[in-house]
Parts: structure tokens; C-alpha cells; sequence
């Protein structure tokens, strides 16, 4: 165990920082129900750092996926100074302020590191259309309402869809459902004629040839090569850009402490989450569920985060998403 | 006759001392778990997760789903001897199984209840095992109108079926509605009846409130009347077993109702606790002496207890076929699928044959030995009642109130159970029941949403209730029930009425 301490000690960058170490277990709060995107990225970080040694005190998920996740924002913000909880967060600390009138702000928090992008990536039933055109002309022409799933209301999905309607000109009928899951067998079911899901939500069902990507919300395609299903692979998607619909969209996945602790722990978790980005169980995860790698901490990530603050306000009001 | 070889090639996967011991391991602490009232499945199974990252998948999902099934048999311990339902699925045990207790009956009432979890058990993994394929699309045919029919006519089968008056049936019903709308709304993004308090973002947890309404208000009740537990010490021995074995062929339609009910539901998510309130009202249906339901009738603990273990296994097919978890515990088992590298969904029956069907046949053999481990120990869990009720009664508080606590971490839980608490002990003071009120909470979300999920879709049409042959099945029969004592008492004069005819 002391080797252990050395060796972490000697890892760490600056001497000066490595003094700190938690004393407790640590909580990883995941604003989101089980199962779900954060809930997995939480779970492969335990393991990461439990497998690599990479701390000494255990680490809990705890799940705080209350009110769409305002639980877990507000659980962050009242343990101010506390450094045993770090907070897996993603776009929701800029959505849930504007859209459901949280008493939140994520600059009352401590930035930690981004460790990941996610991507977003229209699917519709593998009985359905087979080009973005196709899926476009579909929309328009049915006479039903053409049925969107989404996680929750007035979030990434709602505002992706509202996107999608303001460049194509079809209507769609949003259905919010209470996780991506939900929202991926409905689909699979036929319940829905498409969804936005991130590519980790949907990835069992499009190996299954249940559903079928037609293009993602990103300015350039996929980097992962290697074969998902029999023919395609994670960047034979075309960009929705490509496919004559330029709507783009990326969600971070990034690590927060509460407000108030010290530099000394910050710098700390810092080191905890550079090192688990270059665990095999972390590069492993991103190419398993298309995630796209970044990693920022300090001044960068909150430029970074301050940058995507803008974008996600002016997006939500736009879609008349913001609560007066 | 694939599925058998499969079936026997899980039981080679199994059988290794090292996952015996497993198996024997989670099963003690499952039922550990499932007695401490509020821990239950979902706690348990998430406190010891970590446990079994360094181990091979099919070891670890062996551990972990023992500790499911303990938690499961363990469950029904609490709700009768002290009428606390460690899960939600034993709120309807409590029914019958306490009024047994009081009898001094405990020991029967236990021995039923671990007996038809078996039971319902047995059936669910029977089935899990030979329609898998098709039963995982049966789950896909279930979209917002499907499983706002299936909430309704739990909702309609209380009301029409329940013994108490119906307005106070609809009184208890209404009030769990209302309470279940406060927190974030998922329809509409909106916060409903928080009143700005970040306490009541997240709504009101359905096992704060049972652990309330149902432990602390008998605590209150007990300590009114006079200062001891009702029920006398219950002494089990083997001829008790015998003696409930072998009066369980008589009641084989309501052990094969029950596990046709859980089956159903638990495949479809969210239906344990549904199937455990709907296999009691059935039950109780068809009794020829509905009125000595609620007494302590023996038949009031098969009937939940069935379903809702069969409901609790079957919850697992469209885990692991579907990725859809059907119940809490169920999640978390998911969880850990993914820490350990697979993925749920319909290729992991073709990819990981191994671990599906090692996890079959571990389904079998932890039942069998759970069930022999739970009848073995009961003696020790029976014994409680013979503890002064004055030693008793601080415990069982406080072990609610860490339950009520673990579920969120929240003190404000522990408030709102002692709330909960003074609420159950007023409610049973004035008659009004107390399961159709914790049933609103617990499905009144999921009612909703679903309902307005089949507006949006519909455009706003109630015919999409009828709009195909499934959905439209479970709508009629929802209304049915609901208007079934004026239909009956129809029915009745009308048979009369000939029976007068051909008399004449």
C-alpha cells in the first residue's frame, strides 16, 4: 500500500499538490437514472480506477437522477467544500436553469476536467427510410402526427428535434420519454418513426439491424473504423451536413467538484481523471460507444465550458425552450 | 429442444464449487438485505456491485442474482411479521400475512409466502427459458397506449374489486395521484408543487412513504392499544411445512392465475408491484368468501406473493434480451452487465451463451436452495416476536428510519416517513385504505406520462385506446372491472331472473 502512495505521488506532476488524497470514499454523482449514458461512463470509471489502483479510498456511484437531474445539480451546489463528491456532468447544467427555472449555476462549482464528447445521431426503424432525403419527404407526406422519441422535455433531443423541423420544414410530434433506452425500444417497437439518440444508447439495437443511422450532428464524420455491424461501422454515417441538413450538435461529458474546496484537492482529481483517460478500460469505452476523445482542464475548460454556455442559451431560447 | 441442451450446457457453466459457495454467499446476504425494512433488492444489490468487478461475469451475475432472490424471499419476513414491506411488491403480502402473524399463525403465513415465491419463481424461469425468443418481441408490441391500458386497469381493478367502500377507495386513490405529480414533470419539463424547495425536486419516494404508512403508523397503532407486539411466539417445524405443502393443491388456480399475472407483467416494466396487487384482487374475486380476505386467509399470501415473484424473475428477460430493466433491481443488474463488459440486448443470447444461460441455470438452483435456506432459518426470524415489544419497537423505528435514509441519502426522507407515518396511523383511525393510495404514488407517473405520450402521438384522440387489438383488449377489461359490482349484480338478477323462468 505505501508503494502505492509513492508511486501516485511520484506520478503526480507537481510534488507541491500531491499532499492531498481523499480520506473517505468518494461519490460519484450521475444526474441520471440507471442504466443510462452516465450511469455506464460512472460505472467504467469505478472500475477503471479500482482495477488500476489508481486511488486508495473506494469509489461509490451514487445515482441522483431525481427531476430529470436536478437532484444531482443541487446536491452538488448544497455540499459546498466538500471533496469527496464529483459530479459526472453533461448539458443539462446549462439546460435545466433556463428551461425548468433551477436555482443552479455550474460556476459555482469547481471545473474538474471534460473528458468526453458525446454525439448525436438520427435513427429511424430499419423498416423505415433509408436516406436522410427519404426520412425528410416521409415526414412531410404523412398525414399522422410523425412521431419523434426523446429523453425528457426542453433538452438536447426536444431542442435537436425543434432544429431538424426549422431546416427541413417537416413537422414532428416530440414524445418525451424518460430515458434513451426507453426511447431506443420504442423505436424498435415501431411506437416512434426516429429518435436522436447518442450512439451508446442505440448501439445494441443497431447491431441487432433493428435500426438504422442515417446521419450525425457533427461537423465531420465519426473517427472509428472498425466494423459495428456486418457492413458499417461508426464512420460510414454521413454528417447530417453531408446529407443537405446542417444542424450540428455535441453534449460534453465532463467532471465537476463542489464549490469551494481547495487548489490542492481540485489539482488532485485533476490528476485522478487524466490518469483514468489513459486507462484501457476508458479508450475502450470511447470507441464502444463513439465517443469523441478531449480531454481539458484549467483555464481551457472553462473557456471551453463559458463557449458551450453561449451555444446551448442561444439554441434554447430560439427553440422558445426558456421558462420567463 | 435447443433450449434444454443450452439448458444443460448452463448447468455445466455452473457447477463449480467456487460458484456454490457464491451462491450460498449472496443468498445469505439477499435475505439479510431483504429483512432490513427499506434496504431491500435494489440497496443491496447496489452496495455489493463493487464486489464483483474482478470477477468473471458469470460468477459475478451468479452472486449478485442470489442476492436478488434472497432479498426477494426475505422481503416477505418483514411485511408479515411486523407489516413493514421491505419492497413495494410486499405491500399486498402484508394484507393477510400480518393478521395471520396476530393469529399466531406466523410460521404458516411464512412458510406459504417462501413456498409460492417458489413457485412463481419456477414458472417465470420455465418460461424464461423456453420462450425467450418470442417473448422479447411480445415486449416491443408495448408502446404509450399499451402501458397506460395495463396501469389503468390496475387502477380500475382496485376500485371495481377492492372490499373497502368505493368512494373511500377513490378518496386514498386520489390522494396518491396528487402526490405523485409533485417534482419534475417529464411531459413537459416543468416543475410541479416543489414550491421552491429543492427537497421536493425529486418527488416523493414511494418507499419513504410505505416505510411510513405502513411501519410507523402500526408502531403508533401497537403502542395506542396496549404495549405488545400482536402475535404469539410461532414455532415452525417440519410438520407446519408439510401441512401448508400439502393443502397447496387446492389452491393451484390461484397459485397458476397469480403466475400467469406476474409473468405478464413483469415482462412488460414496471409490473411487479402491479402484479402483486392484481394476483390478491383476483384472488379474491374468485373466492367463493371474498368478506374473510384481510383476515389472515392463506390464500391472500400465495396470491401476491406468485405473482410478484414471478413478475420478479420475468423482469430479468427483457433486462437482458431488451436492455430494458423491469424493475429497480433489475437496473442495477444492468449496471453491472455493463461493467463487465457485456451489453445487454437481443445479440447477447447469440454472443455470451455462456453467461445467459449460466445466469438460467442459476436461477433454478438459487431458488431450490433458497428456498431450503429461508424455510431452515425461519425459526430465527420468527423468534423476533417473541422479544418484548418495548425492545422491539425502538428497533424496528430506527432501522426504518436507515432505511428511509439509504434510499436517497436524505434526512428530509426521514421527516417525510414520520409525516407518512402520522398520515397512515389517521388513515386507518377513519377506514380509508391504504394500498390503493400507495399504489397511485408508486404507478401514478408512469399512468400519466404514458397517457399523455398516447395524446401527443394520437394527436389528441381517445380512440387510439381501442386502436388495435391488444391495447383495445386491456381497455375494455379495464372498464369492465371498474363497473364490475353493477355488472355483477346485473348478472346475477339476470340469472335470477331465469332461474325464475324455468322454475315457472
Amino acid at each position: 500500500m505505501k508503494a502505492a502512495i509513492t508511486l501516485a505521488a511520484a506520478l503526480c506532476g507537481t510534488p507541491a499538490f500531491a499532499a492531498w488524497e481523499p480520506t473517505k470514499p468518494v461519490e460519484i454523482v450521475v444526474a441520471a437514472g440507471a442504466g443510462g449514458a452516465s450511469d455506464q461512463m460512472a460505472r467504467m470509471m469505478q472500475a477503471a480506477i479500482q482495477k488500476n489502483n489508481l486511488m486508495k479510498q473506494p469509489m461509490v456511484v451514487s445515482l441522483k437522477g431525481g427531476a430529470s437531474g436536478a437532484e444531482a445539480l443541487m446536491y452538488m451546489k448544497s455540499g459546498e467544500g466538500d471533496p469527496n463528491k464529483v459530479l459526472i456532468a453533461y448539458s443539462l447544467i446549462y439546460m435545466l436553469p433556463l428551461s425548468a427555472k433551477i436555482p443552479f449555476n455550474w460556476r459555482e462549482l469547481t471545473p474538474v476536467s471534460v473528458i468526453a464528447l458525446d454525439q448525436f445521431v438520427l435513427w429511424d426503424n430499419s423498416a423505415g427510410p433509408k436516406t436522410v432525403k427519404e426520412f425528410v419527404e416521409a415526414a412531410k407526406a404523412a398525414s399522422a402526427p410523425f412521431k419523434m422519441g426523446g429523453t425528457g422535455s426542453k433538452r438536447e433531443d426536444h431542442v435537436l428535434t425543434v432544429f431538424l423541423e426549422q431546416k427541413t420544414g417537416a413537422k414532428f410530434s416530440y414524445l418525451p420519454y424518460k430515458s434513451g433506452g426507453e426511447a431506443a425500444t420504442q423505436l424498435v417497437g415501431n411506437h416512434t418513426e426516429a429518435n436522436v439518440n447518442n450512439p451508446s444508447e442505440n448501439l445494441e439495437v443497431w447491431r441487432a439491424g433493428q435500426v438504422r443511422p442515417l446521419c450525425v450532428f457533427d461537423k465531420e464524420r465519426i473517427s472509428y473504423t472498425t466494423k459495428v455491424t456486418d457492413t458499417q461501422s461508426w464512420a460510414d454515417i454521413p454528417t447530417c451536413k453531408e446529407e443537405g441538413v446542417d444542424v450540428q450538435y455535441l453534449m460534453l461529458r465532463a467532471m465537476f467538484l463542489p464549490g469551494k474546496v481547495t487548489p490542492e484537492q481540485q489539482a488532485f482529481y485533476v490528476e485522478l481523471f487524466h490518469k483514468v483517460t489513459q486507462t484501457a478500460e476508458y479508450k475502450d469505452y470511447m470507441e464502444k460507444q463513439a465517443l469523441k476523445p478531449i480531454f481539458l482542464t484549467g483555464k481551457d475548460m472553462v473557456q471551453f465550458l463559458e463557449e458551450d454556455d453561449a451555444i446551448n442559451k442561444s439554441l434554447m431560447t430560439d427553440a422558445g425552450f426558456v421558462a420567463k | 429442444m435447443e433450449a434444454l441442451g443450452l439448458l444443460l450446457h448452463g448447468f455445466a457453466v455452473l457447477l463449480t464449487w467456487k460458484t456454490l459457495v457464491l451462491m450460498m454467499v449472496g443468498l445469505v446476504l439477499g435475505i439479510f438485505v431483504g429483512v432490513l425494512p427499506g434496504l431491500g433488492g435494489p440497496n443491496g444489490v447496489a452496495i455489493l456491485l463493487p464486489l464483483t468487478f474482478t470477477m468473471d461475469p458469470t460468477s459475478a451475475i451468479v452472486m449478485l442474482s442470489c442476492i436478488y432472490w434472497g432479498a426477494l424471499f426475505g422481503g416477505a419476513i418483514t411485511s408479515i411479521l411486523f407489516n413493514i414491506p421491505g419492497e413495494a411488491w410486499s405491500v399486498a403480502t402484508t394484507f393477510d400475512g400480518y393478521p395471520m402473524a396476530q393469529q399466531g399463525r406466523a410460521a404458516e403465513a411464512l412458510t406459504a409466502a417462501f413456498t409460492s415465491s417458489f413457485i412463481g419463481s419456477l414458472v417465470a424461469v420455465l418460461l424464461i427459458t423456453f420462450l425467450a425468443p418470442m417473448i422479447s418481441s411480445f415486449a416491443l408490441k408495448f408502446g404509450p397506449p399499451e402501458f397506460f391500458a395495463v396501469y389503468l386497469l390496475t387502477f380500475c381493478s382496485f376500485v371495481g374489486l377492492g372490499r373497502e367502500a368505493k368512494h373511500k377507495t377513490v378518496i386514498s386513490m386520489s390522494l396518491g395521484l396528487l402526490l405523485a405529480g409533485i417534482g419534475m414533470d417529464t411531459v413537459s419539463g416543468n416543475l410541479r408543487m416543489t414550491f421552491g424547495s429543492s427537497e421536493l425536486l425529486r418527488g416523493i419516494n414511494f418507499l419513504v412513504a410505505v416505510i411510513g404508512l405502513f411501519g410507523i403508523s402500526e408502531i403508533l397503532l401497537t403502542m395506542e392499544e396496549r404495549l405488545a407486539l400482536r402475535g404469539h411466539a410461532a414455532s415452525i417445524s417440519l410438520r407446519v411445512v408439510l401441512g401448508v405443502w400439502k393443502d397447496l393443491p387446492q389452491y393451484w388456480g390461484t397459485l397458476l392465475r397469480s403466475s400467469i399475472i406476474g409473468c405478464w407483467l413483469g415482462i412488460t416494466p414496471g409490473g411487479a408491484i402491479a402484479a402483486s396487487f392484481m394476483g390478491y384482487n383476483l384472488a379474491k374475486r374468485f373466492a367463493k368468501d371474498p368478506e374473510s380476505f384481510g383476515r389472515g386467509r392463506i390464500e391472500g399470501v400465495f396470491a401476491p406473493e406468485t405473482a410478484a415473484h414471478a413478475s420478479g424473475t420475468s423482469a430479468l428477460l427483457p433486462m437482458l434480451a431488451l436492455g430494458i430493466p423491469g424493475s429497480g433491481t433489475a437496473a442495477i443488474l444492468l449496471g453491472g452487465l455493463m461493467v463487465w463488459g457485456l451489453n445487454p440486448g437481443p445479440l447477447l443470447f447469440v454472443e455470451h451463451k455462456d453467461f445467459v444461460w449460466g445466469l438460467i441455470a442459476s436461477m433454478y438452483l438459487g431458488n431450490v436452495v433458497g428456498l431450503v435456506l429461508v424455510l431452515t432459518t425461519v425459526p430465527i426470524f420468527a423468534s423476533i416476536l417473541r422479544v418484548p415489544f418495548a425492545a422491539v419497537a425502538p428497533m424496528i423505528v430506527v432501522s426504518c428510519a436507515i432505511g428511509a435514509y439509504a434510499i436517497q441519502n436524505a434526512m428530509f426522507d426521514i421527516w417525510l416517513m414520520l409525516g407518512f407515518g402520522v398520515v397512515g396511523y389517521v388513515f386507518k383511525k377513519i377506514g380509508i385504505p391504504l394500498a390503493p393510495f400507495t399504489l397511485a404514488l408508486v404507478l401514478g407517473n408512469r399512468a400519466e406520462d404514458a397517457f399523455r405520450l398516447s395524446m401527443i402521438g394520437s394527436g389528441g384522440t381517445l380512440k387510439v385506446f381501442w386502436s388495435n387489438g391488444l391495447v383495445g383488449s386491456i381497455t375494455t377489461l379495464a372498464i369492465l372491472l371498474l363497473f364490475w359490482p353493477a355488472i355483477d349484480a346485473l348478472l346475477g338478477r339476470a340469472g335470477l331472473w331465469r332461474k325464475s323462468v324455468t322454475l315457472g
